[in-house]
């Protein structure tokens, strides 16, 4: 059975926030991109797991610029068949959902895995608007997934635990920790990607419905009061009359 | 057009997050001279504060198949109400329901989305973090209907009196598409992403058997805990109290950081929390500097001492 595994890329977790003079954008200037830890880690790795078990192919889908094509390199060293680049800027969710949604809707893929969120946007929104285009069910934060047959038995995690449930496939998952464990590329692996396709895909200029109007960096913290360790009594007062958070 | 709030609740009581949808949905609501519409689907005996909190409607679906969030069937609910009553905008939980439910919900509203606001909207652009809560992002929706989810703690309930009229709805739904299997919970616990306090601890607590002290503390204040990522990786601590960048994201009033060294992925899901307190015996640690309170020392010394003191103090 196939599986698509939706990769987005995100600055790395170190890089400096700055935007550009106006504020509307975000300086990418001497920025390293990785791919997004849960796509990586989890949704990726808990794909080729299923291509192992039941044979099938693993694709991985990007909406994004040439220069993230070392970064679908990577996902197929991990293990991953094939890779498609749609060839455009999107930064917005639903553009990027309905980018995905053209490509994935006359294919066979019986599991759409995103992962849990982009973790510089923490979005999580692309994977339920993909589900919502495609008229798949659509379950959640994924920490365990077992296939049987045409259904899945998938965890997912709410408030103060996990919920099971079952559902019948295709379906669109997105993945959280847990799903599976993170794989290294090896040797091979790298030698490998180089023979594996990687086809840039034209866009179908899906509008967005949210733009950015300007970004701003938090105001800076007023500066740590510290308190004697042998005076607990002191914290306290404070926490109660100051900070107002007892 | 009336703005949508949707209530989540355990069957008895409404969620405290919820009073904070819907009074955000009432205020933004009235910017353009409107009321708010509390949803409540599935089985709640008592609609607790959602009048007082701004809820000039509460559109009740009491049918037991909404007990549990199928998204297809809680999406033709929501549907069901905003046709009947003219509404556009849906307030949701920054929460695993609302994120299982907002983008299909988008979808079948013809709407945009966004995620995690965290301000009332001014002149119609909507504010959130972004780049894991290292700034401030502020989104123009397109015209027309619009879903968002609203993040916990971010923006207060506000008491305002409204009508809260009763109205019971029954509309036909479709199958759901989720069959619930089982639900396991973690026993006594406060759910991180709804607590106002979090105790936090780090791999300065050195072996998972120490944890006592963190619980008590925990326990005296009615907080949450929570744990950096290595504490979840070493199966230390349970991965749901994992936060972070890769973890949970949260913004309580109060997270007390205990043995965390503070590195920035760690910061990443905390540091819009509204008061932090660090204790860590290594006063060049970096999560002094995102710290409102600092205490320098032994973690085994200061936190049972801190325990005595809110004793003390809730005594007094
Ligand atoms: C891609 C990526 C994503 C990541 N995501 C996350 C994330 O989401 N969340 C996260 O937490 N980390 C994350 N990390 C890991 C992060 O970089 C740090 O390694 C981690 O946060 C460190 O955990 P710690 O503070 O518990 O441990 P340490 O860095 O080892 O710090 C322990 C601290 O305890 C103090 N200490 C020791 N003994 C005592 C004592 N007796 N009394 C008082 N203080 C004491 C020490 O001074 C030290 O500051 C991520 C890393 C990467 C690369
Ligand atoms: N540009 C993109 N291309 C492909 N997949 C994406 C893209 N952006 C987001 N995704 C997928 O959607 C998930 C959630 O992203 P987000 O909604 O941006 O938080 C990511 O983990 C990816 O699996």
């Amino acid at each position: 059975m196939n599986t698509l595994v939706c990769i987005s890329t995100t600055p790395e977790t170190t890089a400096k926030i700055a935007f550009t003079g106006d504020g509307t954008s975000y300086d990418s200037e001497g920025v390293n991109y990785i791919m997004n830890p849960y796509d990586e880690w989890y949704a990726l790795v808990r794909a080729i797991e299923i291509k192992e078990a039941d044979g099938g192919e693993v694709h991985v889908i990007h909406v994004g610029p040439a220069s993230s094509d070392i970064i679908i390199r990577k996902a197929l060293a991990i293990g991953a068949d094939a890779a498609f680049r749609v060839d455009t800027e999107a930064r917005e969710a639903y553009q990027v959902a309905a980018e995905i949604a053209a490509f994935a809707k006359d294919r066979d893929y019986q599991v759409i895995f995103t992962g849990k969120e982009t973790i510089d946007h923490n979005g999580a929104e692309v994977a339920g608007l993909l589900a919502g285009m495609l008229d798949l069910p659509f379950v959640s934060f994924a920490n365990d997934l077992q296939i049987d047959g045409s259904r899945a038995t998938v965890g997912r995690e709410i408030e103060g635990g996990t919920e099971v449930v079952s559902v019948e496939l295709p379906v669109v998952i997105s993945a959280a920790k847990g799903l599976a464990e993170q794989r290294i590329a090896n040797m091979r692996g790298i030698m490998m990607a180089k023979r594996k396709p990687l086809e840039v895909v034209q866009p179908t200029e899906a509008s967005a419905k949210v733009k950015v109007a300007k970004y701003e960096l938090p105001p800076a913290k007023s500066g740590v009061t510290m308190v004697e360790p042998d005076n607990m009594k002191e914290l306290v007062r404070l926490l109660a009359e100051e900070a107002k958070a007892l | 057009m009336p703005v949508i709030a949707l209530i989540e609740h355990d069957g008895i009581t409404v969620k405290k997050s919820s009073y904070e949808l819907v009074s955000y949905a009432a205020r933004w609501a009235a910017q353009s001279g409107d009321h708010a519409i509390a949803v409540v689907l599935g089985s709640l005996s008592d609609h607790g504060e959602l009048a007082s909190h701004g809820a000039a409607k509460i559109v009740h679906i009491a049918d037991s198949a909404l007990d549990h969030v199928d998204p297809r069937q809680y999406v033709s609910a929501l549907r069901a109400v905003m046709q009947e009553h003219g509404a556009e905008h849906v307030v949701l939980a920054h929460s695993s329901t609302g994120k299982s439910i907002s983008g299909i919900l988008t979808v079948a509203s013809d709407a945009a989305l966004i995620h995690g606001i965290n301000a009332l909207p001014a002149d119609g652009v909507f504010r959130r973090g972004a780049y894991s809560g290292k700034a401030l992002a502020y989104y123009r929706p397109e015209a027309g209907p619009l879903v968002i989810t609203l993040m916990g703690n971010s923006v207060p309930a506000e008491k305002q009196d409204a009508a809260g009229e009763v109205i019971n709805m029954s509309p036909d739904l479709p199958a759901a598409q989720l069959t619930r299997v089982e639900v396991k919970k973690v026993d006594g616990d406060i759910p991180l992403p709804e607590a106002s306090k979090v105790v936090s601890a780090g791999r300065g607590m050195k072996d998972p058997d120490n944890w006592g002290i963190i619980e008590e503390l925990a326990a005296e204040l009615q907080a949450a805990t929570a744990c950096s990522r290595p504490v979840a990786d070493t199966g230390w601590r349970p991965h749901h109290e994992h936060v972070g960048q890769t973890g949970v994201a949260i913004r309580p009033n109060l997270y007390i950081a205990i043995g965390i060294s503070g590195a920035i992925q760690h910061l990443a899901g905390v540091n819009n929390s509204k008061t932090i307190v660090v204790i860590n015996k290594d006063p060049e640690a970096p999560f002094f500097k995102a710290a409102d309170y600092g205490v320098v020392g032994d973690l085994f010394d200061v936190v049972p001492s801190l325990t005595q003191a809110i004793k003390d103090y809730r005594q007094s």
